[in-house]
């Protein structure tokens, strides 16, 4: 299937451009030990109160990462003039969504990792029996956030306050996520089995899949315009 | 900028768009190319709209402008194989390397972008441009910063796109040699066309004068 | 006289029907007394905005990405200024509910939660109309835009309201549900009729002034 293929270029070609010039990667990975340090700092030493909110300052730590990382999706097309060449190539332009989704997936997926790991270090905290379920619940909200700020950076990339427009639309529109996700996420860390919010999982699953194919259904008319 | 602007391009032609700076005839290839939408009026290349059928326009043409179109971070063959794959056309290495040979970048195939110089990335591109085999090919500038093998090239392979029934549009600033491969003249000066001549029998002195005569009758 | 004109004197007449009612013969309610009477203002607006404007955007933006009518995109854009404008009001005069009823200024309530998020994304969508410099392209991205925030709607509605009600934290005061007697019901629904005659009348004289100016400039 050629879309597949045309997506799977796209995703490979951004895979090769970060791996060589690690521009992103290595910025992106210490933003996240920068954030924990100042979540350390902001919070107070109580471990007691940290272990309360940590679900919360988890997904914090997650968005504020995955809102740069989102934020710099066409920069490459950018600061290499391609961006035209991008849109007057023949083909459905939904490809591209799709491949520079799965390429932001696979950056986050990476911060998220050491995000993780951090906190098990800095708040002691041991997840290791939740892992699986934590997984797929970091799994469905990295999704949601990503398949609506691979969109929104579309959009955003050719207007005015473009970096600042780009976190104001996409924060409140993760707010469902957000709740889901953490909700979960604490269901997760205290041992409860993901069937207890089921609802929450629901949720986030209904917003990945409204916001992937609205994605890939309206891609073509973002890059038009 | 562009106001009334009426050209006929036809099968097999190669037209030069001469004009002074600023007078749009980046513009007029980028609407052609389907960059950009014109305010008032249609384009049409082969009969398809440039704005209701964008996708069949974008199929028949090739742009070749200021920007290279290539990564700076990918070797040439990178490039290549990734700007062909998106094309959606699927071409084995042997294919994208002799392309590369075309243009004489065979031995920098594994070189990062980044390193070339400037005439070579335009070589790259228009070695891109090739692949992509356009029925209409548009050229902003493009015998500049190219080295005489790469000119021959490019002079072969306009004949061969005209020869085989495609067009061509070539924005230049040079007189001379850069109107060989051209078969009209045409300015652009003040947003329209000012000038329209078949190149056949005429002298550079002459043309030199039109052109004065028609950019100052413009402004 | 034409539509508009007659929808700003019926949503007049209404609205007069509606506060007078609700201001005066609804009864007197027993535990919160006559700041109750705020909920006139209150429900209907945040009926009209979520479940008036926000479909409304939905629909004109799907028509705009379709049919490519300058009309439909003059109407996503004025539904979304005249939903902003109900969606404040309903969260001030949830605000003002709020302070003598429960004593505080932000009762983290449902509606009135879910309401700020609806007013914080549409508020974002107007910016990127704004900062769109080709009308043609502002457009489309809002269009787009605007499909993508009216079918969030439904995601923000349940996620904050299984929030609230489902996990509840002890310390807060939560707003209990009231009785809602004939009487109430009543007035509420006339309302509701002349809030969303209302928002019909601005959007309207909205989609006018926007045509207008879209002439001017062509």
């Amino acid at each position: 299937m050629t879309f597949a293929r045309r997506a799977w270029a796209v995703a490979w070609k951004d895979v090769l451009v970060e791996r060589r010039s690690k521009e992103t990667v290595n910025a992106l990975l210490f933003f996240a030990l920068l954030l924990l340090f100042v979540f350390q700092f902001a919070l107070g030493p109580d471990r007691e109160r940290l272990g309360q909110v940590l679900p919360g300052l988890l997904w914090l730590g997650f968005i504020l990462s995955g809102l740069l990382a989102l934020g710099r999706t066409f920069l490459v097309e950018r600061e290499n003039d391609c961006w035209e060449a991008l849109v007057s190539t023949p083909g459905d332009k939904s490809a591209i969504y799709v491949g520079k989704l799965l390429g932001n997936l696979l950056l986050i997926f990476s911060v998220e990792a050491l995000v993780l790991l951090l906190f098990v270090v800095f708040f002691d905290v041991d997840i290791t029996h939740a892992l699986p379920a934590l997984t797929l619940v970091i799994a469905l909200g990295t999704l949601g956030l990503s398949a609506v700020g691979t969109l929104f950076a579309a959009m955003t990339a050719g207007v005015r306050a473009r970096e600042l427009l780009f976190p104001v639309l996409l924060l409140p529109v993760q707010v469902p996520v957000l709740l889901g996700a953490v909700k979960a996420t604490e269901a997760a860390l205290a041992g409860e089995p993901l069937s207890a919010v089921a609802q929450w999982i629901k949720l986030l699953v209904s917003a990945d899949v409204v916001y992937v194919v609205i994605g890939i259904l309206t891609f073509d008319f973002v890059l038009e315009g | 900028m562009l106001d009334g602007v009426t050209l006929d391009v036809r099968p097999g032609e190669a037209v030069a768009l001469l004009g002074p700076n600023g007078a749009g005839k980046t513009t007029l290839l980028k609407i052609i190319a389907t960059l950009t939408r014109p305010t008032r009026g249609t384009v049409t290349v082969a009969g398809a709209d440039t704005v209701k059928d964008a996708e069949a326009v974008r199929r028949l043409v090739g742009l070749v402008a200021h920007g290279a179109y290539v990564y700076d971070d990918l070797t040439a063959l990178e490039n290549l194989r990734f700007w062909t794959t998106f094309g959606g056309r699927r071409l084995a290495e042997r294919d994208l390397r002799s392309a590369l040979g075309d243009v004489e970048l065979e031995s920098s195939a594994d070189e990062r972008v980044r390193t070339f110089s400037h005439g070579m990335k335009r070589r790259l591109g228009l070695a891109r441009l090739a692949l992509t085999e356009p029925r209409v090919v548009l050229l902003d500038e493009p015998f500049a910063a190219l080295d005489e093998r790469a000119r021959k090239w490019l002079e072969e392979y306009l004949r061969t796109v005209k020869a085989r029934g495609g067009a061509a549009v070539m924005a230049t600033h040079g007189f001379g040699r850069d109107l060989d491969v051209a078969d009209r003249i045409a300015v652009l000066a003040s947003g329209r066309i000012a000038l329209d001549r078949p190149r056949d029998g005429l002298a550079l002195e002459e043309l030199g004068r039109l052109y004065a005569l028609a950019t100052e009758e413009a402004s | 006289m034409t539509a508009t004109r007659a929808l700003g004197w019926l949503s007049l007449a209404a609205l007069a029907i509606g506060i007078g009612w609700g201001l005066g013969l609804a009864p007197r309610e027993e535990t919160q007394g006559n700041v109750q009477r705020i909920m006139y203002v209150h429900v209907p607006s945040a009926i009209v905005a979520e479940y008036i404007a926000c479909p409304l955007i939905f629909f004109a933006s799907v028509g705009y990405l379709w049919k490519r009518r300058a009309e439909a995109d003059r109407l996503a854009h004025a539904s979304a200024e005249a939903g902003v404008v109900f969606m404040a009001l309903t969260i001030i005069t949830g605000s003002i509910w709020g302070k003598p009823t429960w004593g505080t200024w932000w009762t983290w309530d449902a509606r009135i939660t879910s309401v700020s998020i609806l007013l914080l994304m549409f508020i974002g969508y107007l910016l990127l109309r704004a900062a769109t410099d080709e009308p043609e392209r502002a457009a489309n991205y809002a269009a787009v835009l605007g499909i993508v925030l009216a079918l969030n709607v439904p995601l923000v509605h349940f996620s904050v309201y299984w929030w609230r009600t489902l996990h509840q934290p002890p310390s807060m005061l939560k707003p209990g549900p009231m009785t809602l007697s004939p009487e109430i019901v009543r007035p509420l629904l006339i309302n509701i009729l002349a809030y969303a005659i209302l928002f019909a009348y601005f959007v309207a004289k909205r989609v006018r002034i926007l045509k207008t100016e879209a002439e001017a400039m062509a």
